[in-house]
C-alpha cells in the first residue's frame, strides 16, 4: 500500500507541475466569475429551488416522461432508442451511420458518448469521426481525455497547442495568437462539417412535452453539426428529460452562471428535431428541404436507473453537468480532471457518477479528493449534497476487498482503534477515522507522546505503514486537557449566571487547541453566561470524513445522548470547531434520528455566532479584549462559510476595534486529515498556498494571523511559520 | 428579472434594459422604423450578403441582400441578415427561429450577423419567452436558437469572439 501512495503522490506531483498552473488559472477564473454572475440574480437562491424540484419531479416520474417522450419524438417525425447500456447505444449509433452510408461524422462536445467511448466503436468501422468543438478537437488531435467536464482542454496552453498544430498540419503561417490558432481551427473542421453525413450531439435538458432538446454551447459547432448534416443523432443520458419547455427557464439561467461564470452562453439551441432547416448540399452546390432530415434520440441508461434506486446516489441524476463543483473545489483547483476524476466525469459529483455508471472501483481512485469541506454545496444550482455523496461511497469502498498489503499493521491499528466499521477499512482511514483513541492516549503520554511522535524513526514509520506524510507538522496534545482544565476551576456559578450553555469540547479543543477552549469560557463567563461541558468530545467528524459512517453514527448518538436532554432542559449548545459545528447543522441529519438531530441544529451555534448573539441582545462588549486597532487576517473556516456564520466573527471582532483582513480562499488545504496524507501532501499544500498567498501581501504580511477551524489554524502555521490562534483568543478577557 | 408589462413605462423599462444588455454582449443595435430598415441593414453589412425576407410589416431588406443562396454562397458570404422571433431583455438574447427557408445557417455560417427584432417582441426574461416558445413548440414542432452575442471559445488560451458562428452580431429593433 505505502508503494500505492508514492506512485500517487508522484501522479500527483506531476499533474501540478505540467498542468497546475493552467488549471488553476481557469478554474479559479470561472469560479470568480460565478460569484459576480449569480450576484446580479435577483432571486438566486429561488431559481435553484425551483430547478431543483423540476429535478426531483422528473426523476420521481422519469417512466412515464420517458413515455411522453416518446410519442413526441415519434410525432415528430424522429425516433427514440433507450439503450440499457454502452454496447447497446453504440450499436444502435453505429447502424444508424452505417445505414446513412456515413464516412464522416462530425460531433459536438458530448460527455455521454465519452462515457460511451462512441468515437472508439465508429472508428472501427473506418468511420472518420470529428469532434468540432474546439477544445475536444485539440484533445483528439493531441489523444488526451478531458480535464474538465466544460472547458475540456484547460489543462493545455496556448503555446501547447500552436506546437500541436504545427507538428499535426504544417501550416503554411505560423500559428501563435489564441485568434489566428481559433481562425485556423475554424476553417479546417469547416471543410469537414461541410462534407459530413451524420451529426452527433449531446442534450443538456430534453422536454416530454414536445421531444425538445436544449443544447448550451458557446462557439456555435452544435449548430452547425446539426445545420450542415441531414441525419442527426442526439446522445444523452436518460436523467436528462424535464416535463415541459417552460421548465427549461431555471436551467438556462443559472447553467453558464453556475460554470463558467457566464450570465448565458452565447447559444442555447432548442431543437425539436427533425429541425425545420434546409439541407444543404455543399458538394453538390444545392439545398433540400426539412423534410429530408433524419433524427434519433439514444437516451443512456447505463447505470442510471439503478442510481435511480438508491437513496444515495440519486441526488447525482439531478446534476446538470454545470462545472460548479469542480471549479469551487479547492483541491480541483490545484489539479484538476486528470487527477481529481474517472473515466469520464471528473469534479466532487464524479464520484456519484462513477459510482453508478463504471463502479465503485473507479469512484475509489480519486474519491479521497473530496475532503468534505462543502464549498461546492451552495456553488451547485440543483442543490446536491455533494460531499455526503462522496462520503457515503467512500463507506462502500472501505467495505469491499481488504487490500491485502495491508494486513501486516492492521492489527496494530485495529487494537488501536476499536470502531464500529468493517476490517475492510484502509489503515490510514482507520487511524485518522480514530483520532479520538488516538487524542486521549497523546494527551495521556504527553509530552512524551510528542517528542516520540516527532522522532525521525517514527515519522519513517508512520509515514511508510499509515502513510502520513513526515514532511507535516504533527498535532502537539497537551498533558492536561480542556475538561480536565474545567473540572478543577471553580467557575462562573450557575445562580450568578443570566444563564447557562453547555460548551462541546470537541477533541481538538480537548487535547490540542486547549488555549481556545480557555478562552471561549472566559469569554462567556465575562459576558454572564455559566458554561458546562459534558463529558462527550468525540463528534464524529473524524470517521466521516474518512467514509467510516457506522462509527460516525455510534459517536453522532452518544453526542445527541450526551447534549439533547441539555437542550431538553432549555440551554443552547455552544461549539467551537467549526467542523462540529457544520456537522450538528448538516451531517447529523443523515446519521440522527429526526428529532435529535432537530434539537442540535436548531439550538447549536458556532462560538463567535453566540457571542454576537449576546452582544446583540445587551451583553456588555466592553467586557471583551480591547482590540485598539490591532490588525488581524482573518481565514474562515469552509464548513463555516458554507453556513454562513463566519460573518459574525467578523462582526464581532470589528466591534470590539480589530480591523479585519478576510482571506476568501475556499478551502485552507488541510482539511483534517487530508493534509497529513503523503499522497495528498503536496495537494494540500498548493491549496494552503493560494490561502498563505493572501496573508503575505504588503497589506497583510503584518497581520496577526486568526483561523477558526483547528485545521486551518494548523495549515496556517505550517506554511506561514507565522503563531495563528483561534478569534476567540483575541476576544477573551484577561 | 425584469417583469413584462403593458404600460408605456413599462415597456420602455423593457427596451432599456434590452438595450443595455445587447451592450453588455458585444451587440451594437440601432432602433429604426419599418420603412428604415432596409438603410439601417445597408449601413452595417459587409458584402457579399445574404438573406432570409423579413415578415410583414418589418421592413424591407436592401438590394444588396440576395435571399436566393446556395450553399456555396452560405459559405462565402460575409453577413447574414436574418429576422429575430423573440428578443429577451434580461440577456440581451436574440431568438432566431428555425425556418425552411434558413435562418439558422444564414445566421450561423457568415462573419457578421444582422438580427431584426420587432420592439414589440422584445419580453422581459427567460420565463416569459419560455412561456412563448413552449406553445409554439407544441403546436408546430418549432425550433429556435436563444443567441446571445457574437460565438466565443476560451479553448485556444485565451477569450476569441467568432469561434464557428459570427464574430460580430449587429440588432435592429424596429419600432412599431
Amino acid at each position: 500500500m505505502s508503494d500505492a501512495r508514492t506512485t500517487k503522490a508522484e501522479h500527483i506531483r506531476h499533474i501540478l507541475e505540467t498542468e497546475g498552473a493552467a488549471i488553476e488559472q481557469n478554474t479559479q477564473g470561472f469560479n470568480d466569475g460565478r460569484y459576480e454572475s449569480v450576484a446580479d440574480l435577483e432571486d438566486y437562491e429561488g431559481l435553484k429551488r425551483e430547478a431543483r424540484e423540476i429535478k426531483e419531479d422528473a426523476i420521481e416520474r422519469l417512466p412515464e416522461l420517458l413515455d411522453d417522450l416518446r410519442e413526441a419524438v415519434e410525432a415528430n417525425g424522429g425516433t427514440l432508442y433507450l439503450a440499457d447500456d454502452a454496447a447497446d447505444a453504440n450499436e444502435y449509433v453505429r447502424q444508424v451511420v452505417d445505414d446513412a452510408d456515413g464516412e464522416r461524422v462530425v460531433k459536438s462536445k458530448s460527455m455521454t458518448t465519452e462515457e460511451l467511448e462512441l468515437n472508439t466503436v465508429l472508428e472501427t468501422d473506418g468511420v472518420d469521426v470529428v469532434e468540432t468543438d474546439l477544445g475536444e478537437w485539440v484533445l483528439q488531435l493531441a489523444d488526451e481525455a478531458p480535464s474538465h467536464i466544460v472547458a475540456p482542454a484547460i489543462h493545455k496552453s496556448r503555446e501547447s497547442i500552436a506546437a500541436l498544430f504545427e507538428a499535426r498540419f504544417d501550416p503554411d503561417q505560423s500559428l501563435e495568437s489564441a485568434e489566428e490558432l481559433t481562425r485556423f481551427a475554424r476553417e479546417r473542421l469547416g471543410e469537414q462539417l461541410a462534407d459530413a453525413d451524420v451529426g452527433v450531439t449531446g442534450a443538456n435538458f430534453v422536454t416530454a412535452d414536445s421531444g425538445t432538446m436544449a443544447l448550451v454551447t458557446s462557439e456555435g459547432n452544435a449548430r452547425k453539426t446539426v445545420a450542415a448534416t441531414d441525419v442527426h443523432v442526439a446522445v444523452a443520458g436518460v436523467e436528462k428529460v424535464v416535463p415541459t419547455v417552460e421548465d427549461l427557464a431555471p436551467f438556462l439561467e443559472l447553467i453558464g452562471r453556475s460554470g463558467t461564470g457566464q450570465d448565458i452562453t452565447s447559444y442555447v439551441s432548442l431543437l425539436t428535431p427533425p429541425v425545420g432547416s434546409p439541407t444543404l448540399d455543399f458538394a453538390a452546390d444545392e439545398r433540400g428541404t426539412p423534410d429530408d432530415r433524419e433524427f434519433h434520440l439514444v437516451l443512456v441508461d447505463n447505470g442510471r436507473l439503478a442510481m435511480r434506486q438508491d437513496d444515495d446516489l440519486r441526488e447525482t441524476l439531478y446534476c446538470i453537468r454545470c462545472s460548479a463543483c469542480s471549479n469551487a473545489c479547492a483541491n480541483f483547483q490545484q489539479v484538476g480532471g486528470h487527477v481529481f476524476g474517472g473515466e469520464t466525469y471528473s469534479g466532487g459529483i464524479a464520484t456519484g457518477w462513477e459510482a453508478g455508471v463504471e463502479g465503485t472501483d473507479v469512484a475509489a481512485e480519486f474519491n479521497d479528493l473530496c475532503t468534505g469541506c462543502s464549498r461546492c454545496v451552495n456553488a451547485c444550482p440543483v442543490g446536491i449534497d455533494i460531499p455526503w455523496i462522496n462520503t457515503v461511497v467512500r463507506d462502500r469502498i472501505n467495505r469491499g476487498d481488504v487490500d491485502a498489503d495491508e494486513g501486516a499493521v492492521e492489527w496494530l491499528v485495529e487494537g488501536l482503534t476499536p470502531d464500529a466499521d468493517p476490517s475492510g477499512v484502509d489503515v490510514q482511514k482507520r487511524l485518522f477515522g480514530n483520532f479520538g483513541t488516538v487524542a486521549r492516549l497523546g494527551s495521556a503520554t504527553a509530552p512524551l507522546s510528542n517528542w516520540v511522535a516527532d522522532t525521525d524513526v517514527a515519522r519513517a514509520l508512520a509515514e511508510r505503514f499509515v502513510g502520513i506524510d513526515r514532511r507535516r507538522d504533527l498535532p502537539q496534545f497537551q498533558r492536561e486537557t480542556f475538561r480536565e482544565w474545567v473540572s478543577a476551576r471553580d467557575g462562573l456559578a450557575l445562580a450568578d449566571a443570566e444563564r447557562t450553555v453547555v460548551l462541546f469540547p470537541d477533541l481538538y479543543t480537548n487535547h490540542v487547541q486547549v488555549e481556545r477552549g480557555k478562552a471561549a469560557v472566559r469569554t462567556l463567563e465575562a459576558l454572564g453566561v455559566a458554561v458546562q461541558v459534558p463529558d462527550v468530545t468525540a463528534s464524529g467528524r473524524a470517521p466521516l470524513s474518512q467514509g467510516m459512517i457506522a462509527t460516525a453514527r455510534e459517536r453522532a448518538e452518544a453526542v445527541a445522548e450526551a447534549l439533547v436532554p441539555h437542550v431538553e432542559a432549555g440551554y443552547d449548545i455552544v461549539v467551537i470547531e467549526p467542523s462540529d459545528h457544520a456537522l450538528f447543522q448538516r451531517e447529523y441529519e443523515k446519521l440522527l434520528d429526526e428529532p435529535s438531530h432537530e434539537a442540535l441544529a436548531a439550538n447549536s451555534y458556532e462560538l463567535l455566532e453566540y457571542v454576537y448573539g449576546l452582544l446583540a441582545n445587551g451583553a456588555d462588549a466592553d467586557e471583551l479584549a480591547d482590540g485598539d486597532g490591532e490588525r488581524v487576517a482573518y481565514h474562515s473556516h469552509c464548513q463555516q462559510r458554507t453556513l454562513g456564520v463566519e460573518r459574525y466573527t467578523e462582526a464581532v471582532l470589528d466591534e470590539r476595534d480589530f480591523d479585519v483582513v478576510t482571506s476568501d480562499a475556499e478551502c485552507c488545504g488541510m482539511a483534517g486529515s487530508f493534509g497529513y496524507k503523503q499522497e495528498y501532501y503536496d495537494v494540500s499544500v498548493a491549496v494552503g498556498e493560494d490561502l498563505t498567498a493572501q496573508f503575505r501581501t504588503e497589506e497583510t504580511a503584518d497581520r496577526a494571523v486568526v483561523a477558526s477551524g483547528t485545521s486551518c489554524l494548523d495549515q496556517l502555521e505550517d506554511l506561514l511559520e507565522r503563531p495563528s490562534r483561534h478569534p476567540i483568543e483575541l476576544l477573551a478577557p484577561e | 428579472m425584469t417583469t413584462d408589462t403593458t404600460d408605456a413605462a413599462g415597456r420602455d423599462r423593457v427596451l432599456g434594459r434590452f438595450r443595455d444588455r445587447l451592450d453588455d454582449f458585444d451587440v451594437s443595435h440601432t432602433t429604426v422604423d419599418p420603412d428604415g430598415v432596409s438603410d439601417a441593414v445597408e449601413a452595417v453589412l459587409e458584402p457579399p450578403a445574404i438573406g432570409v425576407d423579413l415578415p410583414e410589416g418589418r421592413g424591407e431588406l436592401p438590394p444588396g441582400v440576395t435571399t436566393v443562396w446556395s450553399p456555396a454562397d452560405l459559405r462565402g458570404a460575409a453577413t447574414g441578415v436574418t429576422p429575430a422571433s423573440l428578443g429577451i431583455a434580461d440577456y440581451g438574447s436574440l431568438v432566431l427561429p428555425t425556418t425552411a427557408d434558413g435562418v439558422e445557417p444564414v445566421s450561423l455560417f457568415a462573419d457578421r450577423h444582422v438580427a431584426v427584432v420587432a420592439e414589440d417582441d422584445v419580453v422581459g426574461g427567460m420565463a416569459s419567452a419560455l412561456a412563448r416558445l413552449g406553445d409554439r413548440f407544441r403546436a408546430d414542432r418549432g425550433s429556435a436558437i436563444v443567441a446571445t452575442g457574437p460565438s466565443a471559445t476560451a479553448d485556444m488560451g485565451a477569450l476569441v469572439q467568432g469561434a464557428h458562428g459570427p464574430k460580430a452580431v449587429h440588432a435592429i429593433i424596429v419600432r412599431s
